[in-house]
Order: structure tokens, then sequence, then C-alpha cells
């Protein structure tokens, strides 16, 4: 299931030691022309709306009471009542709000570690170590990012139930703790990033693979291991539809308990988007901390022409 | 040779094994393997008490492609797929064009434009189907304060698929518009100064020059958003209380169908055979949008060394 949301391709093109490389970048990225005008940030503005109107809305709508929906002359000032109707979520047996956020930042915690270790190993052995088969392997692993979740789910559930492992956390962290595209990131990172002679050189010394590894490879890759951390982290932390399928309504993860909002217990909306904009904030803290690394990765993870 | 000589080669020729083996390891035993299985599963009736199957060759695929509400989903699916790709990409586009002026700020909007790409896409979906409610929906409500007549966003299927298509563009809009921002800044500048003296205008600037520079940028973002958009489930999975697509199978998409044969009727011979189809039709829908997408967007951006030789063949097709 490495269904996890996936940033693009990646040809890093920063942090490149590369001396023809940089010159060329400084060159092209040179800004271009004067400020834009003002059409220009009206144009944002208009995005950027769109892009926080909803969790306004939910804002809104989860400060008030069930009447504040029906009400015509809804007023778009917040009500006092986010706090009283995040509590009925809390509280409410049903959801199992507590055990779905432990859930939840545990697996997208030890999903996202794991995959950057396998993938850094792997992506250090591809893009530097020179061994039989190499290329035909990394193409398949490639290629089977192509491949839908779906795909997998009917055999991994019975396996799961087979071994007892419905309703139990380990259901959704085991499939997800490898990822074919983090392999693929790391090691186009790593084969642009680090310069072969380094490692000749370490080898010349007298240091050992691993030692190899450990001193050259792992501290070249960090800025993109962060990377891949956050996105693999966001990714395990909004899956929905295998932790639907295999967990149980005693220990969901939050889009599952989420989705139990939705349900004949609760038809009042404050109560729902008050505990969606509570299931949000985990996530909107770490982007609030890490949005910024976020963002150059997914810029670095273009193919570029 | 002495010892150490012997590890030492011993070491260079294992270790890239031992580094990879961890992630193949696993990768075939949950990725490689369910994959496989799925295909022997759907030849099978499946038996959930002895937990085996009994072997019917190709019934089951019969079976679903018998099924009109196999074709419901598959119209659906598409329908979605179609109303959320296509704006989305050119939306996309146009946001990258305006992050790629030299705005002042530029990580704030950057960020900005992500914003919505953090939160799970079932809070997604509660959200847009609260706004999307037939009766006291914002948007039906500001619709009919205008004059204008509500709109049956659940129970005509155009329009769910409308609402549904909103919710996965308001999610990866700002996503696709970095990645395609990012190839933008690759675009050597002097091209642009070039045109200008040549007196081109902006739109034609975006036209002769951006657009093409995309091209690889541009595949990746339809595949990808073909793989992602196919397999569509959590959003109309959550549009609606009951879940199940819509009275009438409205907004019913095959990754909804497959869950609701596979674990509402525990049928698991035949999920896996629609498990099949689906990847079967992600896979022609994936080489058709590749074919189109390298029609249109011609590739005289490709300025590269590697590219000249792709190019002379893209002039003989």
């Amino acid at each position: 299931m490495s269904a996890i949301s996936t940033p693009p391709l990646a040809v890093v093109e920063d942090n490149l030691p590369n001396d023809g490389r940089r010159r060329r970048n400084q060159r092209t990225t040179r800004i271009r022309g004067t400020r834009p005008g003002f059409w220009v940030y009206a144009g944002l503005g208009v995005v950027i709306v769109s892009a926080i109107f909803p969790y306004y809305w939910s804002f809104l709508i989860g400060s008030g009471d069930a009447s504040t929906l029906n009400d015509p002359n809804m007023s778009w000032i917040p009500g006092g009542n986010f706090i009283a109707n995040a509590l009925t979520v809390v509280n409410n047996e049903a959801v199992n709000f507590w055990p779905a956020l432990w859930n939840s930042i545990f697996s997208s915690t030890v999903i996202a570690a794991s995959v950057v270790v396998f993938s850094t190993l792997a992506g250090w052995a591809f893009a530097k170590l020179h061994f039989r088969g190499s290329k035909g392997l990394l193409i398949f692993v490639v290629a089977t990012l192509a491949v839908p979740t779906q795909l997998g789910v009917v055999p991994l559930y019975i396996l799961f139930s087979d071994l007892g492992w419905t309703g139990q956390i380990g259901a959704i962290i085991v499939p997800a703790l490898t990822s074919a595209f983090g392999v693929f990131w790391m090691t186009q990172y790593l084969s642009q990033t680090v310069p072969d002679e380094l490692i000749e050189a370490a080898r010349v010394d007298g240091a050992s693979m691993l030692r190899t590894f450990w001193t050259v490879g792992v501290v070249a890759a960090r800025p993109a291991a962060a990377m891949l951390f956050l996105f693999t982290f966001v990714g395990a932390w909004n899956q929905f539809f295998w932790p639907f399928i295999v967990l149980d309504r005693q220990s969901p993860t939050l889009p599952v308990a989420l989705s139990l909002l939705q349900s004949n217990y609760f038809v009042d909306y404050s109560i729902v988007l008050a505990g969606v904009l509570l299931a949000t904030i985990p996530l909107l803290i770490l982007f609030a901390f890490a949005g910024k690394q976020l963002v150059s990765g997914i810029m670095a993870g273009a193919v570029k022409g | 040779m002495s010892f150490s000589d012997k590890l030492s080669r011993w070491d260079l020729k294992v270790s890239p094994y031992l580094y990879i083996s961890p992630f193949f390891i696993l990768f075939v035993i949950v990725g490689l393997f369910p994959i496989a299985y799925t295909a022997v599963i759907s030849f099978q009736e499946w038996d959930l008490v002895r937990n085996t199957g009994e072997f019917v060759g190709f019934q089951q695929y019969i079976w679903i492609l018998g099924q009109e509400q196999f074709w419901v989903a598959l119209r659906n699916t598409f329908s979605i797929f179609i109303l959320s790709s296509v704006p989305q990409i050119i939306l996309a586009l146009f946001i990258a064009a305006m992050l790629d002026r030299n705005i002042r700020a530029k990580t704030f909007w950057r960020m900005s434009v992500l914003l919505p790409f953090v939160m799970a896409p079932v809070a997604v979906a509660l959200i847009f189907s609260n706004l999307f409610g037939d009766n006291h929906g914002l948007v039906n409500t500001v619709l009919t304060n205008w004059g204008l007549p509500a709109i049956p966003w659940h129970k005509n299927p155009f329009w769910s698929h409308i609402a549904i298509a909103t919710m996965v563009n308001f999610r990866w809009t700002g996503y696709n518009a970095l990645i395609l921002l990012a190839a933008m800044q690759a675009v050597p500048r002097e091209y642009y100064e070039a045109a200008t003296v040549d007196g081109a205008g902006p739109f034609r600037q975006f036209w002769s020059i951006t657009l093409p520079s995309l091209r690889p940028t541009l595949i990746f973002v339809i595949i990808t958003s073909t793989i992602g958009g196919l397999q569509i489930f959590d959003e109309p999975r959550m549009y609606d209380q009951e879940g199940n697509g819509g009275a009438d199978q409205q907004w019913l998409t095959i990754t909804l169908y497959l869950y609701r044969i596979g674990w509402g009727e525990f049928n698991f011979g035949r999920a896996a055979a629609l498990a099949w189809i689906l990847f079967l039709i992600i896979m022609v829908i994936g080489l058709i949008n590749l074919a189109i997408t390298r029609r249109l967007v011609r590739d005289e951006g490709g300025r590269g060394v590697v590219r000249t030789s792709r190019r002379k063949k893209g002039a003989v097709q």
C-alpha cells in the first residue's frame, strides 16, 4: 500500500555541488522583469481566499450551534461554541477520538521513519554503488508506482485477517513501511548530490562500505530525507481507504474517526465540522513549522525540462 | 591477498545487495505478492469460511462486466475524473504563471497555495458536502439569494460530480501549481528576453515558450492525476451519510463499488476481478493521456542537448 501521496519524480537541482549546473541555475532563476502589477496579487488573493475558506467555514459552523446553519441571517462572525462542540466530539464514545489521534501520530511517525531509512539505504545503493542488475531493478521499482492501491487490497485483507491483525494498527503500518517512490526520490537526489570522487576518496582512505554510507551518504541525504519524511507523514496521516477497510471502530485513525462523524449520530453539522477542524489541527501545526520545507520539497521535485 | 583485502572486496560486492534487500524483502511481501495474488483470487469463487477459493475461470470478470452498476460506476468515475483533472491543471498552470512573476513574499504565497493539501480528503469531503447541501448548503443559499434556482447537488448525477470534483480540485490545484512552478523556474530567462525583443506579448510567450518547456512536467502531472483520479474513493464515500454513492448510484465510483462488493457483500473473487479491471483501465487511460499530451504540447521548447534527438523523432511522427 504505497499509495501515500507522492511528490513527483525528483530531479533535484538545489544544493548541487556541480559548478556548471549551479551557474546555470543562478542565471535561470534570476528575477524576471519588474514587480508585477496589481492584478497578479489580486489573482493570487482570490486563490488564497478559496484555499482558506473551507478552514474558516468549518470554524464558523463548528463554533455555532445546530440552529446556525438554518438561520437565514447567518452571521459571518464565529460563535463561541467551538470548544463545547469539540468536547462533544472528543467525549463521544462512538468516535474514539483520543485513540484515533494516538494511532494517527504513531502510525504516521513509524511509517515515515521507516520509509526514510529503507529509501536512503536502497537509494544510496542504486545511486552510488555499482552492482549487477541495478538498472533493471530500479526501473522495476519505478514501474510499480503506476499500480493502484486497490490491486493489493483483497489479498492483504485476507492475509491480515488470517494473522488476526484486522483492527490492529500494525495492519496499516506494515504495508506502508516501504515506498517505491521514496527509493526513487533518494536515488535521484543522491546521484546528483554526491560526487563519485568523494566515495572513491573514502574508499582509498580505507573506509568500509557501511562507513562510507554513514559518513558520506547519510550526511548528504539529510535534506532529501527531511522532505521525504514530511511527505510520507502527511500522506500516511491522510490515508483513508485501507485503514477504513482494515481497522475497526474501536481503534480508528483520525480520518476513519472523522468518517464516523457523518453518521446518524451526528446530524448536527456544528459538531461534525468542529470535529473536522479539530482533527486537522495537528497537521496544521506541522505545516506551520515545516510548511516551508514541504513547499521546497515539491518545488525541488518537479521533472524539469 | 591479505585477509583485509579479501574482506574489503567482499564488502564491495555484497554491500549494495544488503542495502537494497530490506526494501525488496518488504516490497515483495506487502507489494508484489498481493498484486499477483489478486490475479489468482480474481479467477476464484472465494469461500470466506474456509478461506480458500475454487477456480471459476473468467466468471467473475464476466459477472462484473454484466452488471449495470459497473457501467454506471465507470461513467461516474470518468466524469468526476475529467471534471477534476482538466480544470485543475489549467488552473494550476495559471497559478504557477502568477507565482512565477517577481512577486513579493514568495514563500508566503507558495505556502498559502499549499494549505489545502494538508487537509485530509475525508475532512475536505465533509466540509464540501456541507457547502453543497441541497437544502441549507451555502452554495444554494447564495444562489437563491441571487434569484437563481437551487441546484440539486445530490440528486442530479452531473451536479454531484461537479461537487465531488470541486473537493478534488480544492486539495490538489495548489500542489500541482507548485510542481509546474518549479519547472517554469528552470526555463532560461533569456528566451523571454529574446521574445520580448521580438515583440511577443505575455500570452504569446506563455504559449510558445513556457508551455512547451513544461512538457515533461505536464506529462507527469497528468499521468499522476490519472492514476489518482480513477481510484477516487474518499470524497464520494463521504459525500452523504450513507456512503453508498447515492440512492441511484449518481456518484458511485469504481473503487466505491469495489468496496461494496468486497466488504459489503464480502465477495472477494469479484472484488479482485474488479481491481484488475480498474488497473487495466488506468493503464489504458494513462497511455492515451500520454499520447494526447505529447501531441498537444509540442516539444519545440526542448532545448537541452539530451532533447535534440527526441525532438527529431517527434518531427517524424
